[in-house]
């Protein structure tokens, strides 16, 4: 109960454990428990900024994606009109192939025709002539008459 | 049975003295000395292994136990002290562990160690036993409480006279709580009280609590074969009563040294 001189051996005593737990006990363990700490945190915004990371992504393929499809739209229409034009291009040719074609046709049946006509015509005109010469014998000269024969000629 | 109960609790209070001088100022209680520097190196060489080998990734569970008594001394630090003091953590870490351990020689049954000190001086030492003393509790030793208390209370000067100044100091002794010359006189007696309050409340409530919880203990052992479940109980309330006291002890360290940093 009565103070004495344990006092001052338990100050001295209390005096170097404070100071060694001061110099040797708490800060290592401090700065381990710090560091910990920062390796958490750093953890932890790390995985935080993945996540961000492969939202972004997400998006981003959503993005090439949508654009994509629309490129394959626009390519899709693209030759579906060049598909058309290609079509009526062809119509079109065909169509003035076909006209010209007819009307070559056209040309040589004219032309046919009227070599017929003229042919139709010499026939007709020695015809008349034979006849008119069967008929008409004795009193007319062929070589008198042949302007009025021309001109028959000419009428038909 | 009397004055054997009577001689049997007086044995269990009685420190083991050695004279180092004239006077009876010049005594060491050896049993004090001798389980308060064990206590402390066994607090600080666990502490101390653990921190070298402290890991910064996945602890283990030794490091998981220190880490925890360490983050609530610095919580309960961080809570109260705001300002920069290297020193105010490990003294409170020191203080709390230190206390806890001397504490808890409290829940070592009151006759083991006196029983085995008395048959190494018996047989060892040619000994009486019964003159072989052993307290195994330092904290039960006023002279243990009031080191630490005086210790504390020299570290409030210090702090107040270095973040206050010698000036500052005065002052805050002399003009509170009444700001007025006249009432210098009155206020350094008030504010003095309240300053030499702090160590001596510090020292007697740790050695109070601690020294009726042993007297119990040793009362407890005298009832005879009933001591069994009452010594369980008692011991089961000292679960609450051991680290409290060094809570407290350790939380008004903090209060009173942060109030030295404070200016008002």
């Amino acid at each position: 109960m009565n103070i004495n001189a344990t006092l001052i051996g338990e100050s001295i005593a209390f005096i170097v454990f404070v100071i060694f737990c001061m110099k040797f006990v708490w800060p290592p363990i401090m700065a381990a428990i710090e560091d910990r700490q920062k390796t958490i945190a750093d953890g932890l915004a790390a995985s935080d900024r993945a996540a961000k990371d492969l939202e972004l992504a997400q998006e981003k393929a959503a993005a090439q994606l949508k654009e994509a499809k629309a490129q394959a739209a626009e390519i899709i229409e693209a030759a579906k009109k060049r598909e058309a034009q290609m079509i009526d291009e062809a119509a079109e040719k065909a169509q003035a192939e076909r006209e010209k074609i007819i009307a070559s046709g056209h040309a040589e049946i004219e032309s046919e025709r009227n070599r017929a006509t003229e042919e139709l015509r010499q026939q007709v005109s020695a015809l008349a002539v034979a006849g008119a010469e069967k008929i008409l014998e004795r009193s007319i000269d062929a070589a008198a008459h042949s302007d009025i024969l021309d001109k028959l000629v000419a009428e038909l | 049975m009397a004055a054997d109960t009577g001689s049997y609790i007086k044995h269990h209070l009685t420190n083991w003295s050695v004279s180092i001088g004239e006077g009876s100022f010049w005594t060491l209680h050896v049993d004090t000395l001798g389980w308060s520097i064990f206590l402390g190196l066994v607090f600080l060489l666990t502490f101390r292994s653990v921190a070298k080998k402290a890991t910064t990734g996945v602890p283990g569970k030794m490091q998981c136990a220190v880490e925890m008594i360490v983050e609530f001394v610095d919580k309960s630090v961080k809570e109260t002290f705001h300002g920069k003091n290297a020193l105010i953590a490990p003294l409170s870490l020191t203080i709390f562990v230190w206390i806890l351990l001397m504490n808890a020689m409290d829940w070592v049954p009151v006759d083991w160690i006196p029983t085995i000190a008395g048959l190494i001086g018996q047989h060892a030492f040619g000994m009486d036993p019964h003159d072989v003393y052993i307290k195994s509790v330092p904290t039960t030793d006023m002279n243990m409480t009031f080191a630490l208390s005086l210790g504390v209370f020299f570290l409030i000067i210090y702090y107040s006279i270095k973040i206050k100044g010698l000036g500052g100091f005065a002052k805050e002794l002399t003009l509170q709580p009444f700001n007025h010359p006249a009432f210098i006189p009155v206020n350094f007696i008030l504010e003095s009280v309240t300053l030499i309050a702090r160590p001596v409340s510090l020292a007697l409530r740790l050695f109070g609590n601690l020294y009726a919880g042993e007297l119990i203990f040793i009362l407890i052992a005298t009832i005879g074969l009933f001591q069994l479940p009452v010594h369980f109980l008692w011991a089961a309330f000292h679960l609450l009563v051991i680290p409290l006291q060094a809570f407290i002890f350790m939380m008004l360290t903090i209060v009173y040294l942060s109030l030295a940093h404070e200016d008002h």
